[in-house]
């Protein structure tokens, strides 16, 4: 059942609680010009437990991890420890002012400046910043750390950036919002960046490269070393893509593999929330030379040992984010690298890759495996192989909701037709991998034996099918009102 | 068979020479591939285009791609029907779904593009 809007439950004259006008109040309508001034203010009214009932409603129509299983590729969508909660609400942090003086504040500085050595250990590099505000931000900081580090040496020849093919979008909206053009470099059969390619666009214009690793195909690129040591002979610096570290945490560090600078999304790898854009926190760790160039301020210590926030550093590229970028969530991810300590660390990478691939394993039958090799904590599927009874990707993941189970990521990377992106993470069980495998196969059969009930699922929702081309093609972007008027406004 | 009385080029266009004019579109394949079309952005008359260098963006509810332009010249006419009614790219992609009309610098470009029968080839390798 579809719930109704506030604004249709109401009823005239229902109120929740009652206040009291405050005493002393003046009354200003008299100063304000009548134009502004209004008769009626049609808010709806209800009671508390009505609303309650609403909220409470709506929030069961949604899916999260803390509801059912979320394989969703590339997002690393584990469950977050519920003490990051408290730790991040305790009222030293949450009720800390970005103006307070260094000294008010040592604790929150210790928390940023253990969280930043403790991912510069994970990852094998020397300098971190803390501040951008999640993967995409971060994604701009590391490629204007580049660009200051080519600048600071005269060098201007170098305008392209070097992009594998399988890249995520945003690496490409990143090289072009730093002034670059982008130069796309083939993936070879086995699923690699196209080495031969590489060497062949690789010059003295090349700002650098941007690489994911392990790539969005979830598999591990085998010749990281040359393909490292060809950007740097051609004079340019390789940027990671750190959206899969929890593939390799604990077990390769990238700053090992010819990495310059890389980013890490703390809501990935590190449990903090997915949030709807934000807030989140993009850590940018990179080599000692580019240290320079970290944007201000960044956590220092004083001799006497205090700790403070320093401003003076002229060759940063600047501020990137208003004060210190989120710290709740840079106190929620020290907590979860806290409880994990070192052998758990260790543990997650082995976990999220053995996940994958028992499901990988699982489903090589039935399901295309474009690229058929062990893979990282994620691997790709296809669906042409069900495209064949007119069922595509599309309706296989619709068909999942049916079944409490988040679709994977689907149509990505854009290089395998009908992909299925399906990233288990180190967070479920065998159990829980068995059911969603079983539901697969399922699934697969139902596409041979009854298509049109795919091509119409799900079923078992409050809303079915919804019309995803209408909605694009002709938005509507306000709900039609009770009363019948029907307000609406077109893109 | 896609139609032999055009070229066709590795990202899915097609551009067919009209009294000296070269009409451009995307095949069949492209417009299955990518699903129900949802908006396409179309150069202005008068802005040039050239040879392999995107000239505009096709998006379906799937993805967004760039369009390439099978050969360089100046946009004389676009197809100003596909705001209102993308779906026509994906009913009748060689026809009513064309894209854009290039006067062309060199209309014997069009000879370095795949023939139908190389296009379809092309298609069943990848």
């Amino acid at each position: 059942m579809v719930e109704p809007l506030l604004s249709e439950l109401s009823r005239a004259g229902r109120v929740g609680q009652r206040f009291a006008a405050p005493e002393g109040c003046l009354d200003a309508t008299g100063d304000l010009p009548a134009g502004l001034l209004r008769d009626t203010l049609p808010l709806p009214e209800l009671g508390e437990l009505d609303v309650v009932r609403h909220f409470t409603h709506l929030s069961t129509m949604n899916h999260s991890i803390d509801a059912g299983f979320y394989p969703l590729g590339s997002c690393t969508m584990k469950y977050n420890p519920k003490v990051n909660e408290d730790v991040a609400r305790l009222p030293g942090f949450a009720q800390l002012h970005p103006y307070q003086p260094d000294e008010s504040v040592q604790g929150a500085l210790q928390v940023m400046a253990e969280l930043g050595d403790l991912l510069a250990a994970i990852t094998g590099f020397e300098a971190v910043t803390l501040q951008p505000a999640a993967g995409a931000q971060a994604e701009l900081c590391g490629m204007l750390l580049i660009r200051a580090f080519h600048r600071a040496r005269g060098d201007k020849r170098r305008t392209k950036v070097l992009i594998p093919d399988s890249a995520h979008g945003t690496n490409p909206a990143t090289a072009a919002m730093c002034g670059y053009s982008t130069v796309s470099i083939p993936t070879d059969r086995r699923g690699n960046v196209d080495l031969a390619r590489l060497r062949d666009e690789a010059d003295d214009e090349t700002v650098g490269l941007m690489l994911t690793n392990p790539n969005t195909l979830g598999l591990f690129e085998q010749e990281i070393f040359e393909v490292a040591e060809t950007i740097h002979k051609a004079g340019g610096l390789v940027y990671g893509d750190g959206a899969n570290l929890n593939a390799i945490i604990g077990a390769v560090k990238p700053g090992q593999l010819g990495f310059d600078v890389l980013h890490i999304n703390t809501h990935k790898t590190f449990s903090t929330p997915h949030g709807g854009g934000g807030p989140g926190c993009g850590p940018v760790v990179a080599r000692d030379f580019l240290e320079p160039f970290l944007p201000r301020p960044v956590v220092a210590r004083r001799p006497t040992g205090e700790l403070f926030l320093d401003w003076d550093r002229p060759q940063s590229i600047g501020e990137l984010k208003g004060f210190w970028g989120h710290f709740g969530v840079m106190a929620r991810a020290l907590t979860y690298l806290a409880l994990q300590g070192d052998q758990g660390i260790r543990d997650i990478s082995g976990a999220a890759v053995l996940n994958a691939n028992y499901l990988r394993a699982r489903l090589a039958d039935v399901y295309d495996i474009p690229f058929d090799r062990t893979c990282m904590h994620e691997f790709v599927a296809s669906g042409r192989r069900q495209r064949q009874h007119g069922v595509r990707t599309l309706d296989i993941a619709k068909r999942l909701i049916d079944f409490d189970i988040h679709p994977p990521t689907v149509y990505f990377p854009l290089i395998v037709e009908e992909a299925i992106m399906i990233e288990p993470t180190e967070a479920e069980n065998k159990d829980t991998l068995d059911r969603f495998a079983d539901v697969m196969l399922q699934i697969a059969r139902e596409a041979e034996e009854a298509p049109e009930m795919i091509r119409a699922a799900p079923h078992a929702r409050t809303v079915g099918r919804l019309d995803e081309v209408a909605a694009a093609r002709k938005p509507m972007l306000r709900w039609p009102r009770s009363d019948g008027e029907h307000l609406e406004a077109r893109a | 068979m896609d139609p032999t009385d055009r070229r066709y080029t590795k990202e899915h266009e097609w551009v067919k020479i009209e009294q000296e004019l070269a009409l451009i579109g995307i095949t069949d394949f492209a417009q299955d591939q990518l699903g129900d079309v949802v908006y396409v952005e179309l150069p202005n008359v008068g802005d040039r285009v050239e040879m392999m260098k995107p000239f505009g963006v096709i998006e379906s509810v799937k993805t967004a791609s760039d369009l390439y332009a099978p050969v360089s010249g100046e946009v004389i006419e676009v197809n100003r029907s596909l705001v209102d009614e993308p779906q026509v790219v994906n009913d009748a992609p060689y026809e009513r779904g064309w894209l854009i009309k290039v006067k062309p610098d060199d209309a014997a470009q069009v000879e370095e593009l795949m023939t139908a029968e190389q296009y379809a080839e092309n298609v069943g390798e990848s």
